[in-house]
């Protein structure tokens, strides 16, 4: 057994609470009205292409990116567009969303749906990347960034090392460790096309040791199938291990320079769940319209836990029903992890490209304690895996000072949420930072305007 | 005993001298020559250091009114056109006068109008709020209450009412300055003209939703309906993004828009008399059936 | 429930609170508190529960009738200061001066700085000091009081500091005692904290075990004043005591590992901490070879208390991804 790694500065150690974890994957049905967010993806919404009456096809195109920074999007379902316009987000802001009413599931032409393995990599990267731009893949780790653009990185850029991310560090969600059970040869399979447009560097795939049958199912595969420098790396449990700044300083031991992209220390950092898209784009021309969501939560039994496999513009509230109702004693619904998860302030929201669960948390397990004073004890400095200090970060925003704020790093902060889950007096560090932050990055992107 | 306390003056009195010296000689090497009309400006500011024209604090206005050639952008709202003139005969400036005004805020979603479907449990900050969602209620638009203009303004003329969750203005200590409008993060708050002896028209809701949203966010709702529009005979109102809104300018306080308005979301206040709805609907009653004789 | 919560992440708390871990120190200190009353018996009892009672007391009046605010006696930081200076008082102590130093450490040097966080000074230690300066003669008669059980080598009077400040090392000798093998386990004569060594370690253990402090404060102000004794010691062992007696009387290892650990008065990082213990244990030792005070920790907590906020200035935390 190789020696365990982990990120060097801060971090904690919230309970795991895998409810979930041996709930194999189910499909959902189709609803009948699907409504499909123009926002899925980091960077400018997408631009319909079709228009209000128009047939469409399962994994047809229904709009095109908005911006180098965008990406395609498809119809998760064969049916007619009912209605393109504003829908309330899972914040419950106004989107452009295109309302699909379902008639069947008949797919577009050329999209391969048997489950036979292929692991035949083709040979030119540029249409490897050009498929995976126009099958609409992002990444699935959390931020949705675009996947074709992270896999080209430029004439200029060395990347060394492709880490898979599998730490999947956010108590609850099982939905990582599902897919790299069950479609453990499809991963490999997309980690390997990913390794060859980088230019066939080194990979990691690298797993929580609180997931010991993923990696040794991984192992198993990989032991079975035909590529060469792909191999498994166990780290420790900790929060926030799978944020990408922590996974490259757990995996290669370095640390990326503030405001630098990963690739500066020849780090390219792709989630599990990417992996399995771009696999599926690749080897079987599908478009990225499903992934693997978990229904779980501190207040919901064991035996109403889920891990499905949805797609796309799936209003929550559908899943839910699904699913079994929301639970009586549910204080907060979260959609993502307790930790870094959006709260769901409209449950009829629809599920993106990056849904990843629906948490029902209590009131215990959820509600935010009375704010008291500051005892500067220090434990904010001590669990930031960033190495600031949000506790004078929150002072200096409170008194406005931004160029102190600079100067102390707020634009570096990863909004783990590490701060305000360690401090004893409840004070709502990062609500304040993440503030700080923005206005501290405007500042810097208005100096590098002029 | 005595030389002591002769020794202790001297050296005192000594190092006295001493330091007077070197204060002159660095005062007078280090001297920063400034024109000598900042600080007569600067002495007829209010000395607030609101912030609420836009510079740093009084000096800073100061500074940059002493610099500019005319006043046209410079204002000092605290002080208003008596500190301006004061500042003009200064520099040597004309002026234009500016109607005095006042903050207004422009949401009636009581917790009594608009019923809250979620309860928010982050820092109380409607910055942060803002950010995260569209709020506790079906509106995105409206005051999210948190109270955010209450802690910017310098003068305590705000405060929020606990009955309604919604901030107030205690238009006797509103200086004009600005701070609230530029805290709100939803632009609820807007600076209008104060009006003649304090009364105006103004619509008192931003949201920007279709009338059936609107209303089912909230029963004080502009509904963007055109009802005030088309019975304005001064051409004040004009409705865009589903929303109304009255040019104080064009204005002339009869308030028929306000009993028109089916929703109550036109505000009229500072009037001597309460507004008798049915009296003024009878007036717009009868000029339209005046108007169609006429056209007859 | 059909109206749901909305925050901002994250969505779940740590189980740690302040009232967690002011009930920790309080647990932590339990153990020598109970040998103490054992040992003094009634006078020690009295003057724990009348200075956790008036310190209480105090903070609640001071938020509920000048402030008013909500009272803060909840998160138990009141209790633990209480606890703290009963522990630093003779066993003899007046209960009006138990009272005086709850004024003090309550109203003067926690609620008029604004309460918990925002005191520049350890209030339990300021309130010691003010006590020794004013009433020097009861804060230094260290007659031991009837206790519960029977003390062996109790010494009536003074400390052993207070007898090596007065005669040096051979009134010690005199005594009957070797000042460079003392046993860590036997009660010495003094404040309540003072007499059981283990017992404070074990606690100050407790809360390594459950990371509430660090121990980078205690190991270097125990370090420092071990060196600094050694060096001294064996310049000359007939005027300097050597570093075992010195680490094991007086108020060392409570005001190490739990005062100079105070979170709002110690700097916040690890390496500030170490430049903070040093501090002390230096001044602690010059204090006891060349002050005319038989002991310095309260002195020296005192004064490295004010170079806290330029150590929290001077000391940052490796920060990611930035040399």
């Amino acid at each position: 057994m190789s020696k365990k790694v982990t990120f060097s500065i801060g971090g904690i150690h919230p309970d795991d609470n895998k409810i979930s974890r041996n709930c194999a994957i189910e499909v959902l049905p189709l609803p009948g009205t699907m409504y499909v967010s123009m926002a899925q993806h980091l960077g400018a919404p997408a631009k319909p292409v079709v228009a209000v009456g128009d047939k469409v096809l399962t994994g047809q195109v229904i709009a095109e990116p908005g911006g180098f920074i965008s990406a395609f999007v498809h119809s998760p379902a064969s049916g007619t567009v009912k209605s393109i316009g504003p829908r309330k987000d899972l914040a419950g802001n106004p989107m452009t969303h295109i309302e699909i009413e379902v008639e069947g599931d008949e797919w577009v032409e050329g999209v391969d749906l048997s489950d036979t393995l292929v692991t035949e990599i083709p040979a030119d990267s540029a249409a490897i990347l050009d498929k995976i731009k126009s099958c609409g893949v992002v990444g699935l780790g959390g931020a949705t960034f675009p996947t074709h653009v992270k896999l080209n990185p430029g004439p200029q850029a060395r990347p060394e090392c492709l880490i898979l991310n599998g730490a999947e560090c956010e108590p609850f969600l099982t939905s990582d460790y599902r897919i790299l059970l069950e479609k453990t040869r499809e991963i490999i399979v997309g980690a390997a096309i990913m390794q060859k447009v980088l230019g066939g560097i080194r990979t990691v795939i690298a797993i929580e040791e609180n997931k010991p049958e993923a990696i040794k199912a991984v192992k198993a595969a990989l032991a079975e199938l035909p590529y060469d420098n792909i191999t498994v790396l166990t780290m420790k449990k900790r929060y926030p291990q799978g944020g990408e700044k922590q996974l490259i300083d757990a995996v290669m031991k370095r640390q990326v320079k503030s405001g630098a992209l990963p690739v500066s220390v020849g780090a390219v950092v792709q989630n599990v769940g990417t992996s399995l898209a771009v696999y599926e784009a690749v080897q079987k021309n599908k478009p990225l319209i499903t992934n693997v969501l978990t229904v779980t939560g501190d207040c919901l039994p064991e035996e109403k836990q889920h891990n499905y496999l949805f797609r796309i513009g799936m209003p929550l509230s559908y899943i839910a029903e699904v699913a079994g109702g929301i639970p009586e004693t549910a204080a907060k619904i979260v959609s993502g992890g307790p930790m870094m998860g959006k709260a769901v302030a409209n449950a009829d929201a629809s599920t993106v490209k990056g849904s990843s669960s629906i948490l029902y948390l209590s009131e215990a397990f959820t509600k935010r304690g009375e704010e008291s004073a500051c005892i500067r004890c220090g434990r904010c400095a001590d669990a930031c895996p960033m190495g600031l200090e949000p506790f004078l970060l929150r002072r200096l925003y409170n008194a406005g000072d931004l160029e102190a704020l600079e100067e102390n790093a707020v634009q570096d902060c990863i909004e783990c949420g590490c701060c305000l889950y360690s401090c004893p007096a409840n004070i709502p560090l990062l609500d304040n930072i993440r503030m700080a932050k923005g206005q501290v990055m405007a500042a810097i992107r208005s100096r590098a305007k002029k | 005993m005595n030389s002591t306390i002769l020794w202790t003056i001297l050296i005192l009195a000594g190092l006295g001298l001493l330091l007077s010296v070197v204060l002159f000689v660095v005062a007078k090497k280090f001297k920063v020559e400034e024109d000598p009309r900042i600080d007569e400006v600067e002495k007829v500011m209010p000395g607030a250091n609101c912030g609420g024209c836009g510079f740093a604090g009084c000096r800073a206005f100061a500074e940059a009114a002493v610099k500019a050639p005319d006043l046209d952008n410079n204002f000092c709202p605290v002080g208003g056109n008596a500190v301006m003139s004061k500042v003009a005969a200064i520099l040597g400036y004309e002026i234009k006068e500016k109607a005095p005004q006042v903050a207004v805020v422009r949401c009636n979603g009581s917790c009594s109008n608009r019923p809250v479907v979620n309860v928010y449990d982050g820092a109380r900050s409607c910055k942060v709020k803002a950010a995260l969602y569209s709020g506790d209620t079906l509106c995105s638009y409206g005051c999210v209450g948190c109270g955010d203009c209450v802690a910017a303004c310098a003068f305590g003329a705000l405060s929020m009412n606990p009955e309604t969750g919604l901030p107030e203005v205690d238009e006797s200590r509103c200086t004009s300055c600005g701070a609230c409008v530029k805290a709100c993060p939803k632009s609820i708050i807007e600076l209008r003209d104060k009006g003649p002896r304090g009364m105006r028209e103004f619509v008192c809701c931003v949201n920007r939703d279709k009338g059936p949203a609107a209303r089912k966010a909230c029963a004080a709702a502009c509904i963007g309906c055109g009802l005030c529009a088309r019975t304005c005979t001064r051409g004040a109102i004009v409705i865009e993004d589903n929303v109304a809104y009255i040019d104080s300018a064009k204005c002339k306080l009869c308030r028929e828009c306000e009993a028109v308005c089916p929703t109550g979301a036109i505000h009229g206040v500072n009037f001597p008399k309460e507004l008798d709805k049915a009296a003024v609907k009878e007036r717009i009653k009868n000029r339209a059936t005046v108007n169609k004789e006429e056209q007859k | 429930m059909d109206k749901y919560l909305v925050s901002p992440n994250p969505h779940t708390h740590s189980s740690v609170s302040t009232r967690s871990l002011m009930r920790d120190v309080l647990i932590a200190l339990a153990p020598a508190s109970v040998v103490s009353v054992l040992v003094y018996g009634w006078a020690e009892l009295s003057i724990i529960a009348s200075s956790v009672a008036f310190c209480v007391l105090l903070e609640w009046a001071v938020t509920r009738w000048l402030l008013k605010k909500p009272s803060t006696i909840g998160d138990l930081s009141a209790a633990v200061t209480g606890l703290l200076l009963a522990l630093n008082l003779p066993s003899s102590t007046p209960i009006w001066i138990v009272l005086v130093g709850a004024v003090v450490a309550i109203g003067v040097a926690k609620m008029s700085f604004g309460g918990l966080g925002q005191n520049i000074f350890n209030p339990a230690i300021t309130a010691r000091v003010f006590l020794l300066i004013s009433f020097p003669q009861q804060m230094t008669d260290w007659t031991p009081s009837p206790g519960f059980i029977h003390a062996s080598d109790a010494i009536s009077g003074a400390t052993l500091l207070g007898k090596y400040s007065e005669g040096g090392v051979d009134e010690l000798v005199r005594l009957g005692y070797d000042p460079n093998n003392l046993s860590m386990f036997m009660e010495i004569g003094g404040s309540a904290g003072e007499i059981s060594a283990a017992l404070l370690l074990l606690g100050f253990v407790y809360l390594l075990v459950r990371k509430v402090v660090k121990p980078w404060i205690p190991l270097s102000i125990f370090a420092t004043v071990a060196l600094m004794s050694g060096i001294f010691n064996m310049v000359d062992p007939e005027i300097y005591t050597g570093p075992v007696f010195n680490l094991c009387t007086g108020g060392l290892i409570l005001g190490a590992c739990f005062m100079a650990t105070d979170y709002v008065t110690s700097p916040m990082s690890n390496w500030g901490g170490v430049i903070y213990g040093v501090g002390i244990g230096v001044i602690v030792m010059l204090v006891r070879y060349f002050g005319s005070y038989p002991e310095g920790v309260s002195f020296a907590i005192l004064i490295m208390n004010m170079a806290t906020p330029l150590l929290n200035k001077l000391c940052h935390q490796k920060k990611y991804g930035r040399a």
